[in-house]
């Protein structure tokens, strides 16, 4: 496929572009869904194309075909996304250019023990209905489903400045879910992570989440929060579960230091950020103990590779020191702009869409306590687990969140159970309120498959290692009414 | 160029006598340019063609889809989706393929937005960007055309086209950001000029930023708040979330405010849509709550049969049941103008952002405002405020009483909503910027 990818360069070079880069791209994708012991969906895909970035002055232009194996068709997919990037010069910018990265000819894999595709469909999909029908069964569940999610993408890089890479990933997601039905509300318990579990790995990744181990409970529990207490409203100390605590990551500071929204390039969809690149090196964003990296080398995560689509290697990079915000997630053109090195963090969703910066794993270097320590510390709070909604503005400064399940916290002991718990606060305060935070046994791998960004939009596949954490004076139990 | 009704009818075939086979196809190009700080940086274009299958053997089902429909992708396309079929369990609800009948005509298709050149996309990004001098621009201006087809072995052969374009974008002060967007079928109907108009003078008036804490205020929406509300209520109406009392619906009872009449109709000239769903039944008009009281529901096959009812054509091809997707709000007779004018003390908001639903039931969300915020006082705007957080139920918002005028002004946003502005008694809203 690399003449292909070739062809598409050689395409932009000739109709004037100062560089070029094109990926082209097979992935073939699976979902099974089942629903109340039955397995309702069973989809299966397969995409294969080109897409060709071409830089002229202050403007990429990108063009993407569906025909990655025709070399004509990829050369003119090449002059395509010259004429386009040419077309850009009516609202011209600042010329575009690229900090230096080494360039690379290689070839990486991801490594999985069981491909997935290869594990039987009758296999996964009696696991999904038996599941699902052990939820069903839970008398007030009124709806159970689980789903499985895989791909296999291959893909292959070429630049004009010689870049040569070819690279294969595995990855693999699950989850379950119980919806219990009450007179005026609904009630939701999942389990898997943030909307499930989902890794750079093969079906390992299912066989370790024990979905049959944990499905009864996850039914129970469901109907268990119809009748439980609403969650108090106040300010308190606030106990959040690590897969609560990596949504509370992604959200308020993944995005909040992808460097595009701090240029403003994100502005008019995804947004900007509150953080200010002259306070580089010196913002307070947290307490001491919060250590965040941004590592894409860890085997197995979500935000895992070899090479960026810009051919630049997996990394890892400090984000927060001891408090400090001291990194960014830059491509190429943004490190350029900043003065920064390129941390190797721009993916495209698909060959169709033009790569942007996306958070590869970002996370949180472990403390030294522990879930059960945290709680046999707090006099008074509310402990919650597991994302039920989730929403930030548009500089990722004010964030509510609801989860599935919380627990009041007396004398540290875990009390009585909690509905509808949400909290909501400050990024910065937030994050200076932290206090305790879980240790090396407690870290774990999340992820999310479906974060949205850019226009058109993409979803990206990020991973956020995550422990437990405690934070003092959080106000919760936000209502509507 | 691939034809799509051409590869439907060779899926179908392909599929044979070993099953029932519906089948879609859609070519097409999808462009946008985008830009930030007031120049173009992103400027993207695809061409894209798909095809997907969905086969019943004796009522086991699967489906799959390729964007590789070349005449081997085809056939595994088709055996692996009669392989996936074969280990399923006979669905007792199979409700059967689509049977013939004609679509209506819909017009949302015009060639030269489906074709056009980037140059074109750019004029109007200049024109929005010199309507704001001294403002930063930032937002996308796209163009997309496709041709799409549906076959099935019941006999059903139908093709579509469509077309849109759409410009939404910001403007840019030091403290503070305006909206103007403009959607439509046609590129050529796009006025970026006015929509940076819009969005300047939004941004202008809410640089002059006021305190104001969090509370419950009676609001203004602009009519892209109402698509926000849209998005989520729709849900209650699948009749797939109502048999299973995830739904708000209750319907024949008086749950939301006389003001309020909503239905469906993608053979409406302003919709953006084509004349059949993806299993291939027509599409109508479908009135969903008639001053202020729900009539109906959305179904696809397998709802519809299990309520012994005909498919209003909002099928997705899956088991999801059926969605909305051209809805439409009756206007009012007042102004935007007049609505703000009959306000004492409120805010007037132009968009919802990041809206997150905590339980479909209660239709409770919480969310914040964006790119235009401001107080009115004594029937007229004061100055911005900042982006405030609210938490909201959507029905609760809209019940009797709540609505207390709507805008004459319904315009369509999103491809999907053509909505005007309201104004509704009471918003509760949470928090601000400082917590």
């Amino acid at each position: 496929m690399f003449e292909f990818a070739e062809a598409a360069v050689q395409g932009a070079l000739d109709a004037g572009a100062t560089y070029a880069d094109a990926r082209a791209m097979v992935t073939g994708s699976e979902g099974l869904g089942a629903r109340n012991g039955v397995l309702e969906r069973l989809s299966q895909n397969e995409s294969a194309g080109v897409g060709v970035r071409a830089l002229i002055g202050s403007s990429w232009g990108f063009f993407a075909t569906p025909d990655p194996s025709v070399a004509a068709a990829a050369t003119a997919a090449g002059r395509e996304a010259a004429a386009i990037a040419k077309a850009s010069a009516v609202v011209a910018g600042p010329p575009v250019e690229l900090a230096d990265v080494g360039v690379a000819q290689a070839h990486w894999d991801s490594g999985w023990e069981e491909h997935p595709f290869e594990v039987p469909l009758s296999e996964r999909g009696d696991l999904l209905v038996a599941v699902t029908a052990t939820m069903k069964a839970v008398p007030g569940v009124g709806v159970a489903s689980g789903h499985m999610h895989a791909w296999d993408t291959e893909k292959w890089f070429v630049s004009s400045q010689g870049h040569r890479i070819s690279q294969h990933l595995v990855e693999c997601g699950t989850s379950i879910e119980a919806t219990a039905v009450g007179e005026a509300e609904t009630q939701r318990r999942s389990y898997g992570g943030i909307g499930g579990r989902w890794g750079t790995r093969g079906y390992e990744l299912v066989r370790d989440a024990d979905l049959a181990g944990n499905a009864q409970r996850v039914g129970e529990e469901a109907v268990e929060l119809l009748s439980a207490d609403e969650c108090p409203s106040g300010v308190t100390d606030l106990i959040l579960g690590r897969e609560q605590l990596a949504l509370q990551i992604h959200e308020s500071v993944g995005h909040a230091i992808e460097l595009d929204r701090i240029l403003g390039w994100e502005a008019a969809f995804a947004g900007t950020s509150f953080l200010d690149l002259a306070e580089l090196g010196r913002f307070r964003y947290g307490s001491e103990l919060m250590n965040i990296t941004a590592d894409a080398t860890l085997p197995g995560a979500l935000g895992s590779f070899g090479y960026d689509d810009e051919g630049t290697p997996a990394q890892r990079v400090d984000i927060v020191k001891d408090g400090i915000w001291v990194g960014v997630l830059s491509g190429r053109d943004s490190a350029q702009v900043a003065g920064l090195p390129p941390g190797g963090m721009v993916r495209g969703d698909g060959w169709n869409r033009l790569p942007m910066v996306r958070m590869t794993n970002v996370g949180l270097v472990p403390g030294n306590s522990s879930l059960e320590e945290m709680i046999a510390a707090t006099d008074d709070g509310v402990y919650m687990e597991t994302n039920r909604s989730w929403s930030i503005d548009d500089k990722r400064l004010n964030f509510q969140f609801g989860c599935e399940r919380g627990h009041e916290v007396k004398q540290g002991k875990l009390g009585r159970l909690l509905r509808n718990p949400t909290y909501t606060g400050i990024t910065p305060q937030f994050w200076a309120s932290l206090d305790m935070l879980g240790g090396p046994d407690e870290w774990m791998f999340w992820g999310t498959p479906n974060c949205g960004k850019g226009q058109p939009q993409q979803f990206g596949h990020t991973g956020h290692p995550s422990v437990p954490g405690r934070f003092r004076g959080v106000r919760v139990g936000v209502r509507s009414t | 160029m691939i034809d799509p009704l051409e590869t439907c009818d060779r899926l179908v075939e392909l599929v044979g006598d070993r099953g029932e086979a519906e089948a879609a196809c859609s070519t097409g190009r999808s462009a946008l340019t985008r830009f930030a700080n007031s120049s173009i940086h992103q400027n993207v274009a695809e061409d894209f063609v798909w095809a997907r299958v969905r086969v019943s053997v004796g009522g086991r089902q699967a489906s799959a889809g390729t964007d590789r429909p070349d005449a081997g992708g085809l056939e595994r396309l088709v055996d692996r989706t009669l392989a996936a079929a074969a280990m399923r369990a006979v669905d007792p609800e199979w409700p059967g393929l689509a049977p013939p009948a004609p679509a209506p005509e819909v017009t949302s298709y015009d060639e030269a937005t489906h074709l056009a050149d980037p140059a074109l996309r750019a004029q109007v990004v200049r024109e929005f960007v010199d309507a704001g001098p001294g403002l930063r621009g930032a937002g996308f201006c796209d163009s997309n055309g496709s041709s799409s087809a549906f076959a099935n072995s019941a006999g059903q052969r139908l093709r579509g086209r469509s077309s849109s374009a759409t410009v939404e974008a910001i403007h840019r002060t030091e403290r503070s950001d305006g909206r103007g967007w403009q959607s439509s079928s046609r590129l050529s109907d796009i006025d970026g000029a006015a929509a940076g108009r819009t969005a300047a003078e939004k941004a202008r008036r809410g640089d002059d930023l006021l305190e104001l804490e969090p509370g419950r205020y009676e609001v203004v929406l602009e009519p892209s708040c109402l698509a926000n509300m849209l998005e989520f209520l729709r849900d209650g109406f699948n009749a797939r979330a109502h048999e299973e009392g995830r739904s708000f619906v209750e319907l024949g009872e008086p749950q939301l405010d006389p003001a309020i009449t909503l239905w469906d109709d993608a053979t409406d000239p302003r919709a953006i849509s084509r004349g059949f769903d993806a299993e291939g039944t027509p599409k109508r008009r479908v009135d969903l709550v008639t001053g202020g009281v729900p009539v109906a529901l959305t179904h696809d096959r397998k709802t519809a049969k299990k309520a012994g009812t005909e498919s209003t054509g909002h099928g997705f091809g899956g088991d999801g049941g059926g969605i909305a997707t051209n809805l439409f709000v009756a206007p009012g007779a007042q102004s935007p103008e007049e609505l703000v004018a009959s306000v004492e003390r409120g805010l007037l908001v132009t968009e919802f952002w990041y809206v997150r639903i905590l339980d479909p039931k209660t239709q409770v969300v919480t969310g914040l405002t964006r790119n235009g915020t401001f107080l009115i006082e004594g029937g007229r705007v004061v100055g911005g405020v900042p982006n405030l957080r609210f938490t909201q139920s959507y029905v609760d918002a809209l019940r009797p009483g709540n609505v207390l005028g709507v805008g004459d002004d319904a315009r369509l946003f999103d491809g999907t909503y053509h909505v005007p502005t309201l104004r509704l008694a009471a918003w509760n809203f949470t928090g601000g910027a400082k917590g």
